[in-house]
């Protein structure tokens, strides 16, 4: 949200403003009643960590601060069957679109502290290659910058676009694998299944590694959107709700 | 003629008549029923009959079992384990080749009544027209209207995965002279009309005795001799005639509604392939249905025989299993569920202790509870459940099992422990 052409002074105010609305009791009103998602959402913590922080046994995603669009749509792609998780789909199958939502906006809303990274056992060669695929893609393949849709900072973009640091290099690599294999489907066009079918297993382990090296700036959030100038066609850019 | 020859032609002979009795009673076409005998009518306000097939369909939740997660509906494929090996649903949207865009209504009908494909072939009782036989022929004809209304799905039908000897289809005839008759709704006079339409959609559209009776070892419903529920999906379907099963003579008229409509009441919340059924089904239904259906659950004959045997509580000192138990429940359940299994008074935070889903005979639910959680279906009436947080990723099967065996055992409960392996069983196989 806040953009570097920002002056601090106002950065600070509007972070303010912002963690003052993240606090705001998550009361929502579901056919006429005052409804507390807080205690709905509990579930997710078993798996996702309290409150969606994640947990330190580095598999399932932190999803607390994600933007609001991108769980939304995660939600629906689980229950639908267009992303492939067993327990995830159990989960949320049955429930209405309204309430995914409102889970989604809940986890959105939270802005909690990141524990440092992950440190890795990678060579600064390989960090290298990840920085570089991240920072300028690889044209000769067709393959865009990362920053070019999930933000400069990686923080993600609104409303659809997570960021990626604060992830575990085993689930990042893991939906790279996934979306080579049609068992995570996004809307079509499919631009993140077109590029990681562009992937050589060498630059999935380069990128996993990075992203998950990286510190995540304090009160990181998605950059304000929509993402002006995607590299390539997104169907998910296209009907971002 | 000598002896031996005498009785090896008195065995062909008694072998022969007993094969011409099963191909007689397996195979013969029980008299037709031309919709004659009257039956309760169902939506009878509604005078299209697609739209009227299309309530009869949600009625009898056809899209559950014809349809596969993130594809079309009714186009089929989905996976339905089963003893006998995995079953998938065919096609029956009205696609010529691989649906059935070929069929007549009388072919429907006798599939849907007789158990028989188009070609007189005996159809697999997994389709449940051994209660689909009770529909008459005019709600058989209002969905058939409704189903080739859909748009055609081109899907062949993905062949089923069955166990030696159970996928030889011929084989079905002796079942069929062992164990089904087409039958017809017949209305009990002695009972009122808000009874028998509750009777005609539980026994009929709403086949709830596909789940929640007992089979026998080759498949076919026992219970009505021994009141039992059955295995569906992995999860136990306990039966609606046991009172320490699912049966609801004792709860209010309203609350069956609820449990019914909103998935929730304050006895309990559906979970597993019910919650699907209310979400699919159920809340669906008019208030007239679900109320003819809750006045004749309330009025099945009751029995007991689905709790587990009591047993006589041990003493639990210094054993460390029940230690681990107690002490893993106060850090994992009694936030919910109360330091006395006591529960809070919304039915999402349910009591343990005396909860009759926990120490039933069979504990396959409590332990699929645990690891999977689960929400209520959200429904009209219960947009956003409460749900029990799945624990498959972070508790071992010997950790969920001694949290159980303290459960079933604690505040007046007095069922047996489980085993490990038990919970091991609950980790393979898809999730419903």
């Amino acid at each position: 949200m806040i953009t570097s052409t920002t002056s601090p002074r106002i950065g600070r105010a509007l972070a303010t403003a912002l963690a003052a609305l993240a606090l705001w009791p998550c009361a929502v009103s579901i056919a006429g009643e005052v409804v507390d998602f807080e205690p709905r959402v509990r579930p997710c913590y078993a798996c996702h960590g309290d409150q969606g922080r994640a947990t330190p046994d580095g598999y399932y995603p932190r999803i607390a601060g994600k933007p609001a669009g991108y769980l939304f749509e995660q939600l629906l792609h689980f229950r639908d069957g267009r992303r492939v998780h067993d327990e995830m789909s159990y989960l949320v199958d049955r429930q209405r679109d309204d309430t995914l939502r409102r889970m989604a906006e809940h986890f959105a809303a939270l802005d909690l502290p990141h524990p440092p990274p992950a440190v890795l056992n990678t060579d600064a060669t390989t960090l290298e290659h990840g920085a570089r695929l991240v920072r300028e893609g690889d044209a000769a393949r067709e393959l865009p910058a990362c920053t070019a849709c999930h933000g400069e900072s990686m923080t993600g973009i609104e409303p659809a676009v997570p960021g990626l640091l604060g992830l575990p290099q085993d689930y990042l690599a893991a939906q790279f694998g996934a979306w080579r294999e049609g068992a995570r489907r996004a809307r079509e066009p499919d631009c993140m299944a077109q590029i990681a079918r562009r992937l050589e297993p060498a630059d999935i382990s380069a990128l996993s590694a990075w992203l998950a090296s990286q510190p995540v700036p304090s009160h990181a959030r998605a950059q304000a959107g929509p993402v002006r100038q995607p590299p390539m066609r997104c169907g998910v850019l296209e009907n971002a709700r | 003629m000598s002896r031996p020859l005498r009785w090896l032609l008195g065995a062909v002979v008694l072998a022969a008549a007993v094969i011409a009795l099963i191909a007689w009673r397996g195979l013969r076409v029980d008299a037709p029923h031309d919709g004659a005998t009257p039956v309760p009518r169902i939506a009878a306000d509604i005078s299209d009959p697609v739209a009227r097939g299309a309530y009869l369909a949600r009625a009898a939740n056809c899209r559950g079992c014809h349809s596969a997660r993130g594809d079309e509906p009714y186009a089929g494929g989905r996976q339905i384990p089963t003893p006998f090996g995995t079953f998938r649903s065919p096609n029956i949207t009205p696609d010529p080749e691989t649906g059935i865009g070929k069929w007549s209504d009388t072919d429907f009908w006798h599939a849907l009544h007789d158990g028989r494909g188009p070609d007189g072939a005996p159809l697999y009782p997994v389709f449940p027209y051994t209660h689909y036989t009770r529909v008459d022929r005019q709600d058989s004809d209002a969905l058939f209207a409704y189903l080739r209304s859909l748009p055609p799905v081109d899907r062949k039908n993905r062949p089923h995965q069955l166990k030696f000897p159970y996928d030889q289809r011929w084989l079905l005839v002796a079942w069929r002279a062992l164990f089904f008759r087409a039958g017809t709704f017949e209305v009990q006079a002695d009972r009122d009309a808000n009874w028998n339409r509750g009777a005609y959609l539980t026994q009929g559209l709403g086949h709830c005795g596909a789940c929640h009776e007992a089979r026998n070892a080759l498949g076919a419903i026992v219970s009505d001799e021994d009141p039992a529920g059955g295995v569906v999906l992995d999860w136990y379907a306990p039966s609606l005639r046991a009172s320490d099963g699912a049966g609801v003579a004792h709860w209010s008229h309203e609350q069956v509604v609820a449990l019914l409509r909103d998935g929730v009441s304050a006895h309990g919340s559906t979970m597993g392939p019910m919650a699907e059924v209310v979400y699919e089904s159920l809340q669906h239904l008019h208030a007239e249905d679900l109320s003819a259906m809750a006045a004749y659950l309330r009025a099945l004959p009751q029995s007991e025989g689905e709790s587990a045997p009591r047993v006589a509580s041990a003493a639990h000192e210094g054993d460390k299993a029940w230690e681990r138990g107690a002490s893993n429940y106060a850090k994992h359940c009694a936030d919910c569920h109360g330091d006395r299994g006591e529960g809070k008074e919304d039915p999402g935070y349910p009591a343990l202790a005396g909860n009759r889903a926990v120490t039933m005979r069979s504990p396959v639910n409590p332990i699929r509870a645990v690891l999977y959680g689960g929400y209520a279906p959200g429904t009209a009436g219960n947009p956003a459940p409460l749900g029990m947080p799945p624990y498959h990723a972070t508790l071992s099967d010997q950790e969920i099992a001694e949290i159980l065996g303290y459960v079933r055992g604690s505040w007046g409960n007095a069922a047996r422990p489980i085993a490990s392996f038990e919970v091991t069983r609950q980790r393979t196989g898809p999730l419903w």
